[in-house]
């Protein structure tokens, strides 16, 4: 029995050297890992470089966080005001346009506060401080957090009191908490897509540019990190924006649906 | 090590100033799990004390199961109460599924095993003498029970305290049942979960301090009631 457990250690630790392939790390914001794209897009990169990529995905404001103390190598974020802050403050370089996908105000069947259908992102959001309406907020800083709040900010309108829940969450939960407590909530239409089937929310708003939702991919500064994976890091980013990634992008589907558009 | 203690610092800073957020989340931490505490106690007590000194059927069952669910995860509980009062569940017409009550019931099911285990042991490991001497002198069984549990006070009190420390340390319950929801259900914990994911370290760790200095504070004050 010793005698087993000792060869099979040995032979463990004789392997290792095998599993020492190149990691790189990526900070991501909680919609790419949801909706699957990451799964889809990944592999063939891992399989051509011989390395494997380490997915962290948290909200926006925790991925440019990881990206400030230098413990990723590259992130890739949907806050354009938070992303040119990043490189501006010395923190990331070299950021590219990867893809868009668009944000959708969601709501309960019931509508209480009538907004189906507007095609003002912000006169429906007037309206639902106005009469109200539960709405529940990521409240946890993340891209999607930073938009919602930009349209309170264009409403003139200060979100507070009983109807307006902080619920500090990823986008699944609060989905989740939007359904059961019947309220609105904004969300990103991939996230809202892979939920689809599990709640009652619909689409209430949709198509307004204010809820254009632009992805960006930046490396961390290896000035200010030296131990930053430089050359597989840019090789991933360049694959990204290649050809071949635009077309796995565009070719994702989510029932039936496709999620992210590349822009031209 | 800079890093560290410049969050310390910030940490000290926020307590001093009693910052607004921080006293809101250890409010509501202490509201529901001293809710749950006074919930578990009513039942968990009387069931541990009938457990220590009944013979019943069904008895060495019971004994199982309390030890069991000693060791229930947060989660499995937050799962089964979550489906529970989940609007397609058999309570979802009451709506309270991310409202306060429904964490003191997912920390009630949570404190009540431990409380009544170590009630269990607490009666257990009295004099044996206690109860027969009470029955000759007179008091029914009930009444025998209740003198059994006063003499055993002090064990019964950590009983209690092990129960509310349990709920008020936990954060699984917290999340699922209470939504995390600001200034309404988010406590101390899922407080410092929700900071720590958006990278606010030093606040996290300015929380995680007034989560001890909470502990350490309710140990003191029964340490003084242990030594009148």
């Amino acid at each position: 029995m010793l005698r087993h457990f000792v060869i099979t250690t040995l032979l463990v630790l004789l392997a290792m050297p095998a599993f020492a392939i190149e990691h790189l790390r990526l900070a991501t914001t909680t919609s790419t890992e949801n909706s699957g794209l990451l799964a889809e897009l990944l592999p063939p990169f891992e399989k051509a470089n011989d390395c494997h990529i380490d997915v962290i995905a948290v909200g926006t404001g925790k991925a440019l966080k990881l990206g400030e103390t230098g413990d990723v190598d590259v992130v890739l974020v949907h806050a354009r005001s938070k992303e040119d802050k990043f490189v501006a403050a010395g923190y990331g370089v070299d950021r590219r346009d990867v893809m868009y996908n668009d944000f959708v105000i969601l709501g309960p069947k019931s509508d209480p506060a009538g907004i189906k259908g507007l095609k003002d992102a912000v006169a429906a959001m007037t309206r639902i401080a106005l009469t109200q309406a539960t709405f529940v907020s990521r409240g946890d800083d993340s891209g999607t957090n930073t938009r919602e709040l930009q349209l309170w900010k264009a409403a003139g309108i200060k979100a507070e009191g009983d109807w307006y829940l902080e619920a500090g969450r990823g986008m699944g939960e609060v989905l989740t908490m939007a359904d059961e407590r019947r309220g609105y909530t904004l969300s990103d239409r991939g996230t809202y897509l892979a939920y689809r089937d599990k709640i009652d929310l619909g689409v209430m708003v949709e198509g307004d540019k204010r809820l254009f939702n632009p992805y960006g991919v930046i490396m961390v500064n290896p000035a200010r990190h030296p131990h930053v994976k430089v050359k597989l890091a840019r090789k991933f980013m360049d694959f990204l924006t290649s050809d071949t990634g635009r077309k796995l992008i565009t070719g994702y589907r989510r029932g039936g649906e496709q999620l992210f558009y590349v822009a031209d | 090590m800079g890093y560290l203690l410049e969050s310390l610092g910030t940490a000290l800073g926020m307590i001093i100033h009693l910052n607004g957020e921080v006293l809101g989340a250890v409010g509501v931490s202490l509201a529901t799990s001293l809710t749950a505490t006074v919930f578990s106690t009513v039942w968990g007590v009387p069931l541990g004390a009938a457990v220590g000194v009944g013979t019943f059927p069904g008895r060495r069952i019971i004994l199982t199961l309390l030890n069991t669910l000693m060791a229930l995860p947060t989660v499995v509980v937050g799962l089964l109460l979550f489906g529970l009062f989940s609007r397609q569940g058999p309570l979802g017409g009451l709506g309270l599924l991310f409202t306060p009550w429904a964490m003191i019931a997912g920390q009630t099911v949570l404190a009540t095993p431990i409380i009544a285990n170590y009630t269990l042991s607490a009666v257990t490991g009295a004099d044996p003498r206690i109860l027969p001497t009470a029955l000759t002198l007179g008091a029914g069984r009930l009444r025998g029970t209740w003198q059994l549990l006063l003499e055993v006070r002090f064990g019964v009190m950590a009983a209690i305290v092990a129960g509310f420390g349990r709920v008020i340390a936990e954060v699984g319950v917290a999340m699922m049942l209470g939504g995390n929801i600001r200034g309404y259900t988010r406590t101390m914990t899922t407080a410092i979960a929700l900071e720590t994911s958006k990278g606010e370290f030093a606040f996290g760790l300015a929380l995680g301090m007034v989560l001890l200095s909470v502990a350490l504070m309710i140990n003191l004050f029964l340490n003084l009631m242990q030594q009148r």
